[in-house]
């Protein structure tokens, strides 16, 4: 079993879409939220994804095919 | 002797002991180190400070680490200088300049990477490590064979000449990565996860951000002891900027000044600005983007602190502007012009972006400001080249000297 931190992006037209609830059903991974705040604008969630290695990067890969933006919960390593 | 007591999550207050460890096992939120500022406050004075040495180290009680372990290449305390003419330039009657340019490797890295390397040695690490476009990169290479440490540095594979020369040069293991950003990215965090190295912007992170604070407690001690009106600041990650503003509360803390009332104002380049452009749009919650600017330092499109540096905005009535790449190289070219500083690309981005408030009222013209530049310019000659008045070419006589200047002199009178 693997796991991955990420922050999840949505825009205010995904806002009302049950994306992780699907992901969780579309795919055997584990979502686990931890953060998460909404307003007009936008919506971001600090989930933990649990499965399989390959099976959470294609979780990932759908979750962006639906319009999701997603990043490490770390934000950037890379530093100027 | 230090102070730190704990590491502390900035999202729901959990602790945690002293550790390589940077986020909350329960919320995910950032650490941040806590500290015992009654004992500070009973160990340092302004005497006290101004008998240590000429570096960040004379603010050793306020660091997050056993000076015991420090490594020493004479970072900070770098000059503060009076800028009228760049003053009168832009519209404002009293403009300071924190020159961060004139620390070892030419850029404010060596402030945080001076606490980093110190922590990490207390924690018993022998190598460091860092994922960076060129001044992190440059300044963990210096520190770490001063140190006579392993470095493992990653830079991406389209960096300036002179800051690849900048880190090669002390000979870590150079890493350049075929990839983009955001290969950079995922292979650093991959790697953070599975070596035994002190990644300093990763998990030693909460102790490497505290270095910044100094920045702060510098131009503190360097105004007479009191915090000016105004601030602007460049943002990459946010940290700088926020790190800045708690330097002050954190001298008001241990009663070394009054209450700061300082505004906080933030500078992006427009083709990196998740802060600003949050901002603008009266919120707290950024979108990440995808950097395309030529202010590589400040290319950080997914900013690990910018929710608290809008919450810093928010909290001091600050403000935040961005820079096009024109308007970048205009601030680096118009700052050397009229202070005789040469800055790197985050150096054009906070003199545009502070003309750009000043411009807008956002800054008024009789607000105290101290504007903080953060690397030297010789890293990123690229900028500028070709953008710069062309020398006189001429045969070595008076007469030709003569006639080339009447030349120039004309072309400048008739462009007038």
């Amino acid at each position: 079993m693997a796991s991955k931190r990420v922050r999840f992006t949505f825009e205010p037209d995904l806002i009302k879409q049950p994306v992780i609830y699907l992901m969780g059903h579309r795919f055997q991974v584990v979502t686990n939220i931890r953060m998460a705040d909404v307003d007009n604008s936008v919506g971001w969630v600090v989930l933990e994804l649990e499965g399989e290695a390959t099976e959470i990067e294609r979780s990932i890969q759908w979750a962006q095919e639906q319009g999701v933006r997603v990043d490490s919960a770390l934000g950037d390593v890379v530093e100027g | 002797m230090s102070f730190e007591q704990a590491l502390r999550c900035r999202e729901c207050g959990r602790e945690y002991s002293l550790a390589p460890i940077f986020s909350c096992e329960f919320c995910f939120g950032p650490l941040e180190v806590a500290y015992d500022y009654d004992g500070i406050r009973e160990a340092v004075s302004r005497d006290s400070i101004a008998r240590g040495p000429a570096t960040l180290w004379r603010y050793e009680a306020l660091l997050p680490c056993d000076p015991a372990y420090k490594v020493d290449i004479g970072t900070g305390f770098t000059p503060l200088i009076r800028a009228d003419r760049l003053a009168k330039a832009i519209g404002l009657d009293t403009l300071w300049i924190k020159n961060d340019t004139t620390n070892p490797t030419w850029s404010f890295k060596d402030r945080v990477v001076s606490v980093a390397i110190a922590r990490a040695r207390q924690f018993g690490f022998q190598a460091m490590a860092c994922a960076s476009t060129g001044n992190l990169a440059n300044s963990v290479s210096a520190h770490a064979a001063a140190a006579g440490m392993d470095a493992f540095v990653f830079i991406p594979d389209d960096l300036e000449a002179g800051k690849v020369v900048g880190s090669a040069v002390y000979a870590p293991t150079l890493v350049m990565v075929d990839g983009n950003y955001d290969d950079v990215n995922r292979l650093c965090t991959e790697l953070a996860g599975t070596r035994p190295w002190a990644f300093v912007n990763i998990n030693v992170r909460p102790y490497y951000a505290e270095g910044s604070r100094t920045l702060a407690y510098e131009v503190a001690e360097q105004l007479g002891w009191r915090a000016p009106q105004h601030v602007v600041a460049p943002m990459a990650s946010g940290s700088l900027f926020t790190k800045i503003w708690k330097g002050f509360q954190e001298f008001e803390k241990v009663g070394l000044i009054d209450t700061p009332h300082t505004r906080m104002s933030g500078a992006q380049a427009a083709g990196c600005s998740p802060i600003t452009t949050a901002f603008q749009h009266d919120t707290l919650n950024f979108v990440p983007q995808k950097p395309n600017t030529i202010a590589r330092s400040l290319a950080i499109g997914n900013p690990a602190d910018g929710y608290y540096a809008l919450k810093v905005m928010e909290e001091t009535h600050g403000g935040a502007e961005m820079a096009t790449d024109d308007e970048i190289v205009a601030g680096v070219k118009l700052l050397a012009e009229t202070e005789g500083i040469f800055a790197e690309t985050a150096g054009g981005v906070t003199i545009a972006c502070l003309q750009r408030l000043v411009a807008s009222g956002a800054i008024r013209r009789d607000e105290e400001t101290v504007a903080f530049i953060t690397g030297g310019g010789l890293k990123t000659i690229e900028a500028v080249q070709g953008k710069l008045v062309e020398p006189l070419r001429v045969p070595p006589s008076t007469a030709a000297f003569d006639a080339a200047l009447d030349a120039r002199r004309a072309v400048a009178a008739g462009g007038a």
